[in-house]
C-alpha cells in the first residue's frame, strides 16, 4: 500500500469508517475524530512509517504537522519520510 | 464538629529543602526548572524538569533505610519530619493511636519499577533486589511515616493522578473534624523523574519541551516536578490548649467528579468542586483573597479554570489573585497540591501571594489577575487551592488566616 493509503487506513481506523468512506478533504472533525484520537493516530503514523511528527496538542497549529485536513496530514507524512531518506 | 488546625509544615522540593528556602523563592519568582540529569536522558524528547538538586539520599538515610526507601518515600519522609518538628508535637502513647497519615501519590515508585524493568527487560537478568515491592508500592510512604512517627490510627494513601493531594488533605480534614482522629500528618509526595516517568508523559504530547507559562497566550504545555510537602492536621481546641503556633485553618473542602472525558478538563465539574469547598467552609465568594490555581500551563486546562473561576466568583473573580506556581516547581502530579498549599499558607501568614512566573502575554480567555511574573504583597483572609486531575476529578481545599 501507498503511503496515502496507509495513512488513510490510519485515520479510518480511529473513525471506524471504512477507508473508503474517508475522503481527503475531510478534517479530522468531519471524521468524529476528537483530541484523543489525533494524538493516538499521529502515534500509529508514527510508528508505521517509522518517522517523528512534531506535535504539541496544546497548540496543533503552531506545528509544523498539519492536520487541517486529511490530505494535509498525507502530504506532511511524505515531507516527513522524504526528509528521513 | 472540630475545627482544624495546621501547626507544622515540611517540604522538599526543585525550590529549596524546607519550607523557608521553598518561601523564599516563591518571594523571588525564582525558577527551579532545569535540565533534567538522568540515565538515557539523550533518549527524552522533553529534557526539562524541575528535579530536587544538591540531594544526597546516602547523608540523609542509612544504608538498611535506602534499601526500603524509593525517592518518594525519602522525600516524605524529610518534608514530615520537618512538620512534626515544627508543631511540637509530643507523640506519647496515647496520642499516637489518635494519630494517622494520608499521603497522596500517583506514580508510586516509579524510579524503583523503572530500574527493575531495566534489570529483567533490557538486562535480561532474572533475580531482582527482595525489596522491590515495599519500595514501589503507592502506600510506601504513608508507611514509612506511620513507622517512623508511631502513628497508629487512620493511615493510607490517596491516588487521583494530579489532585491526589487534595484529596489526601481533604481526607484528613475530614478525619480530625469528626473525630476518627486528632492529629493527622498529611501532603503528598512524587518521584516521578525517571526515564519511564517521564516518556509516558511524552507519549500524550501536552508537555512543554522550553518553559511552563501558565495562563500566558505563548504558553506550551505542562512540566514536570518532584518533592513532597507534609503538614500537621490537628484538633484546633487540642493545639489552642497546648499552646501550638496555628499556621492556618484549614475550613473547608470540595470534591466532585465531571463524568465526562478522560483527560479533558470540566468548567462545570470545576465550578462545583471550588463552590463546594466555599459551602463547607462556611466562606462566600467575596471572601476570597486568593486562589492557587491548577494552572497546569496546558491550553485546555488554563482556559478551563479561568471559566470556571469566573463561573464559581462572579464579579469577584476580577478582583481575585490567581497564580500558578507549577512555573516554578513544575507539575508535582500527587504531590503538587500539597506543594502549593505552602503557597496558600505564605499568603495568609506573610502576606505575600506568589507568582505566576513565565508569563509573557496575555489570553482573552484567561483575563484574570494571574499575578504575573512578580510576588505581590497583599492582606489575605481566605484562599483556595484547586487541582483538577485527569478522570475528571476535582479537590478544592479552602484555608483561613488564623
Amino acid at each position: 500500500m501507498d503511503t496515502r493509503g496507509r495513512v488513510i487506513a490510519i485515520i479510518a481506523e480511529q473513525a471506524l469508517l471504512a477507508p473508503s468512506d474517508v475522503r481527503e478533504d475531510m478534517t479530522l472533525a468531519d471524521l468524529g475524530i476528537d483530541s484523543l484520537g489525533v494524538v493516538e493516530s499521529i502515534y500509529a503514523i508514527e510508528e508505521a512509517f517509522d518517522i517523528q511528527v512534531p506535535f504539541n496538542a496544546n497548540d496543533p497549529e503552531a506545528s509544523d504537522f498539519d492536520i487541517s485536513s486529511v490530505r494535509s496530514i498525507i502530504e506532511a507524512v511524505e515531507r516527513l519520510i522524504s526528509g528521513r531518506a | 464538629m472540630r475545627r482544624v488546625a495546621i501547626t507544622g509544615a515540611g517540604t522538599i522540593n526543585a525550590l529549596g529543602h524546607d519550607v523557608p528556602s521553598t518561601f523564599a523563592a516563591m518571594r523571588e519568582g525564582r525558577c527551579g526548572i532545569d535540565q533534567l540529569a538522568l540515565r538515557d536522558v539523550e533518549r527524552l524528547s522533553v529534557q526539562i524538569g524541575a528535579q530536587v538538586k544538591d540531594y544526597d539520599e546516602t547523608a540523609r538515610f542509612g544504608r538498611q533505610q535506602l534499601t526500603l526507601f524509593d525517592r518518594f518515600t525519602q522525600f516524605a519522609l524529610i518534608a514530615a519530619e520537618q512538620a512534626v518538628a515544627q508543631s511540637g508535637l509530643v507523640l506519647d502513647d496515647a496520642l499516637k493511636l489518635r494519630a494517622g497519615a494520608i499521603l497522596g501519590n500517583s506514580g508510586g515508585g516509579l524510579s524503583t519499577v523503572d530500574d527493575n524493568y531495566r534489570t529483567v527487560y533490557q538486562e535480561g537478568k532474572n533475580r531482582v533486589h527482595p525489596f522491590v515491592v515495599p519500595r514501589l508500592m503507592a502506600n510506601a510512604a504513608s508507611s514509612a511515616l506511620s513507622m517512623q512517627h508511631g502513628l497508629q490510627g487512620p493511615t493510607f494513601t490517596v491516588s487521583s493522578a494530579c489532585a491526589s493531594s487534595n484529596h489526601a488533605m481533604g481526607l484528613a480534614l475530614q478525619m480530625v473534624r469528626s473525630g476518627a482522629a486528632d492529629v493527622m500528618l498529611t501532603g503528598g509526595s512524587e518521584a516521578m523523574l525517571c526515564f519511564g516517568g517521564i516518556k509516558a508523559w511524552e507519549g500524550l504530547r501536552v508537555m512543554s519541551s522550553d518553559a511552563c507559562r501558565p495562563f500566558s497566550a505563548n504558553r506550551s504545555g505542562m512540566i514536570q516536578g518532584e518533592g513532597a510537602a507534609v503538614f500537621v492536621f490537628e484538633d484546633w481546641d487540642r493545639a489552642v490548649s497546648r499552646g501550638a503556633e496555628i499556621l492556618a485553618e484549614v475550613a473547608g473542602f470540595g470534591m466532585t467528579a465531571d463524568a465526562g472525558e478522560i483527560v479533558t478538563p470540566s468548567v462545570d465539574g470545576a465550578d462545583r468542586a471550588m463552590r463546594a469547598a466555599l459551602a463547607d467552609a462556611g466562606l462566600s465568594a467575596e471572601s476570597i483573597g486568593y486562589v492557587n490555581a491548577h494552572g497546569t500551563g496546558t491550553a485546555a486546562n488554563d482556559r478551563t479554570e479561568c471559566a470556571a473561576l469566573s463561573r464559581t466568583f462572579g464579579n469577584h473573580a476580577g478582583s481575585l489573585m490567581i497564580s500558578s506556581t507549577k512555573a516554578m516547581h513544575g507539575h508535582v502530579i500527587g504531590g503538587t497540591g500539597a506543594i502549593e498549599l505552602l503557597a496558600c499558607l505564605m499568603a495568609l501568614r506573610e502576606g505575600v501571594v506568589a507568582p505566576t512566573i513565565g508569563y509573557e502575554a496575555p489570553d482573552p480567555d484567561c483575563l484574570l489577575d494571574v499575578v504575573p511574573n512578580v510576588a505581590r504583597d497583599a492582606k489575605v483572609e481566605a484562599c483556595l487551592s484547586n487541582a483538577f486531575a485527569f478522570g475528571g476529578l476535582n479537590a478544592v481545599l479552602a484555608l483561613k488566616a488564623a
